[in-house]
């Protein structure tokens, strides 16, 4: 596999926003959207005229020519959404960087608004006819996403010997830095191992404190060339690397049918990613996970190479994971856990945070951040640089 | 009118006999109105409906339209004959003893409708016949009478017997002007739990699919087989990912596997379903795997390993779905944890 052709280092996040993130938020979707993409484009000194690349995911409720008629862009010449909810966010801004550094466009924007928090749990109307893929998981009772990651989880752990003490410690290290990020939802409220174990079974052997929150918010990021981001406000944050990855015999989430179901898209991602890359998972110095669930963490540390099969829990260990003496610190500003969730769109902000030196658990002198999107469904990654 | 299922009871055939009984007597005393057909009163109702059709308010138009003189909306029939709300501290029905003092029929058969247990009540059907258009002056008489009591019927609200009332409208002469049957269910209210009207979710039957869920329904649990090189394959799809063939065909699985991993589902809960619910996916013998509900076992007592045998289960009358028991009964003479590992 040798690395795509012209994209590395071509493209920088010049500009990041994010609103506020609440169980509840007044504002439609819709106005979310535009409210953050103005404002992404103010942090990166670029006018909203000025965009002609709008990128988001199919779950995005809000169509680009919303956007485009309420916020007074130009022409558009490059518009993508990336499908499989909390796997596209990557894929996402990925699409966006692969447009302006092939010259369909100079100014891309990516974005997601969500009113998860206040909205309805998609999966809790039971009496609409199922795609496909559900007749195989929902009439038995697997209704939602946990109970499908539960069940991979419950194979991991029997195959590795992992315990929810490792569960444990990666739900803990998030809330640790949520704890110091004042954007995050759950900044105020600090979790023990007791509070952990002591909070009620969702889908065992996954708890409450293993699933992420439920977020109203919205958050944005602005894409151009390397040479223009050099002009801009912020030190330029290189999208080194990005891929995406959709392994054979894949269905949408219920990823245990085939041979190997504990080596999932992220496996095949990360493949892809390495291969387009100048590094490797040994020079990451700060990576933000996707985690929905706690346990997609200790499978994406082993799909994207930072431990072998089966290391990840004990990876975990000795606060490996935390700011600041972890030896890769994860989800530094509180993730889909303890910040918020919105699909994952606040793990890539906070990656640029990081390679801008500005984040509330600012890794000392990082230089590179893996950011991934949801494993469990076809998935993507990037790789970001200063 | 047939007279009762085959297959009702002889409390429930005592019951309608009961019921039935009812037919045909007047409901309570006859009412009469307490105003004749006034301008004032049709005012109100056409301004509260925003009916501006001007037969029933201006005797011109009325007249050019082929009526004697303002006639009353034919809708506003039963207003005519309305209690006012205050007038009946004690409840409509109350009111309609008769001289006497005893219970009105309608009043007897909801006290036998009540002790058999159907005791929830909603409206249903409301028809009218017009013989001749109201008119102002007319003095409306009704006498209603207890048409019609159902057999025993199965609801979405739940059991229950519908029971039809018909109101005989007549003017100041005797003579009839409206016919009015009003319809209602009297209703056993469904237990807290609505496991009756919350189905489990169903699968979109598509042709692929089909025939998994046919086998369920006639016992069998199916996996599907490509047809050109033999290999098995769940879930199931069009073509082979092996050798690319679209032929395919089934074979029947013997239905024994063992647990290769497993939930145990807490919460939230939905109905529909029972919580803790166990639901494993099974690798069958054959070597594909599939999800499963796990029955007879205590989710404590459930291991990754585990032997288990398929049971087709109809959870409702529509759908059979596979679920999973264990091959050796758990409990007292376990001989340690299993470790089948795939
Ligand atoms: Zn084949």
């Amino acid at each position: 596999m040798s690395p795509a052709v012209g994209f590395q280092d071509a493209t920088a996040i010049a500009g990041i926003a994010q609103t506020a993130f609440s169980k509840h938020l007044e504002p439609t979707e819709a106005e979310l959207a535009c409210t953050v993409i103005v404002d992404a484009c103010a942090d990166a000194g670029i006018d909203p005229s000025e965009i002609n690349a709008l990128c988001s995911y199919t779950m995005e409720a809000t169509e680009e020519v919303d956007i485009v008629r309420n916020i007074g862009c130009g022409e558009i010449t490059f518009f993508s959404q990336v499908g499989y909810g909390g796997g596209a966010g990557c894929g996402v801004v990925g699409q966006a960087a692969m447009a302006v550094a092939t010259g369909q466009a100079e100014v891309a924007v990516a974005w997601r608004s969500r009113k998860r928090g206040s909205g309805p749990r998609p999966w809790t109307s039971t009496s609409v006819q199922l795609r496909v893929p559900g007749a195989w998981t929902r009439p038995f009772g697997m209704l939602r996403p946990v109970d499908e990651i539960a069940m991979l989880t419950r194979r991991y752990m029997h195959e590795y010997g992992a315990t929810r003490d490792h569960l444990a410690n990666v739900a803990m290290a998030v809330r640790k830095h949520a704890n110091m990020n004042p954007a995050a939802i759950m900044h105020d409220k600090p979790m023990s191992r007791e509070d952990y174990m002591a909070s009620r079974w969702v889908s065992e052997p996954l708890c409450l404190f293993d699933n992420c929150l439920e977020t109203d918010g919205a958050l944005a990021c602005v894409i151009v060339s390397a040479e223009r981001a050099r002009d801009l406000r912020h030190p330029p944050v290189y999208v080194h690397a990005f891929a995406q990855g959709l392994p054979p015999e894949h269905q949408t989430m219920v990823n245990f049918f085939n041979d190997d179901p504990l080596t999932g898209p992220a496996w095949a991602c990360a493949r892809r990613l390495w291969a387009n890359s100048a590094f490797g998972p040994e020079d990451v110095n700060v990576a933000q996970i996707y985690d929905a669930f706690s346990p997609l963490i200790l499978l994406s540390l082993e799909g994207y190479g930072f431990c072998k099969r089966g290391e990840a829990g004990p990876m975990t260990e000795n606060g490996n994971l935390e700011w600041e003496k972890g030896s890769l610190p994860v989800n530094t500003a509180g993730g889909g856990l303890s910040e918020a969730y919105v699909h994952g769109f606040n793990l890539i902000n906070e990656g640029v945070r990081q390679m801008r030196g500005t984040s509330t658990a600012q890794v000392d002198g990082a230089e590179t951040c893996l950011v991934t999107s949801g494993e469990g469904v076809p998935t993507s990654a990037l790789l970001l640089r200063r | 009118m047939a007279s009762g299922r085959s297959d009702a009871t002889t409390d429930a055939d005592a019951l309608l006999a009961q019921l039935r009984a009812f037919e045909g007597r007047p409901s309570g005393p006859p009412a009469e109105a307490r105003d004749e057909v006034n301008q004032a009163m049709i005012r109100h109702w056409v301004d509260a409906m925003g009916d501006d059709n001007p037969v029933y308010v201006d005797e011109e138009s009325a007249r050019a339209n082929g009526f004697p003189g303002v006639v009353a909306p034919p809708t506003m029939l039963q207003a005519w004959i309305m209690r006012g709300y205050l007038s009946q501290p004690d409840g409509a029905w109350k009111a309609q003893r008769d001289a006497s003092g005893e219970a009105s029929a309608q009043e007897q058969l909801f006290d036998a409708l009540n002790a058999a247990g159907f005791t929830s009540v909603v409206a249903t059907n409301c028809d009218q016949e017009y013989v001749r258009p109201i008119v102002l002056g007319d003095r409306l008489t009704v006498t209603s009478v207890i048409d019609s009591v159902s057999p025993e019927k199965h609801t979405g609200l739940g059991d229950g017997h519908f029971v039809t009332t018909r109101l005989e409208f007549t003017d100041q002469h005797g003579e009839r002007v409206a016919t009015m049957r009003f319809r209602i269910l009297r209703f056993r209210p469904q237990s807290s739990r609505p496991k009756d009207v919350a189905l489990r979710p169903r699968p979109a039957i598509t042709h692929d699919i089909a025939f998994f869920f046919e086998g369920a329904r006639n016992g069998t649990l199916l996996i599907q087989r490509c047809a050109q090189c033999g290999v098995l394959r769940h879930p199931p799809r069009p073509a082979c990912a092996s050798c690319g063939s679209f032929e395919w065909d089934t074979v029947t699985a013997s239905g024994r596997g063992t647990v290769y991993s497993f939930v145990v589902v807490h919460h939230p809960q939905v109905a529909a379903f029972d919580y803790p619910l166990p639901i494993a996916v099974v690798e069958l013998e054959e070597g594909t795997r599939l999800v499963g509900d796990l029955i007879g076992i205590d989710p404590a007592d459930v291991e990754i390993g585990m032997p288990v045998v398929a049971e087709m289960v109809a959870v409702d009358d529509e759908l059979t779905i596979p679920m999973f028991r264990p091959a050796v009964p758990v409990g007292a003479g376990r001989v340690g944890a299993v470790t089948g590992d795939a």
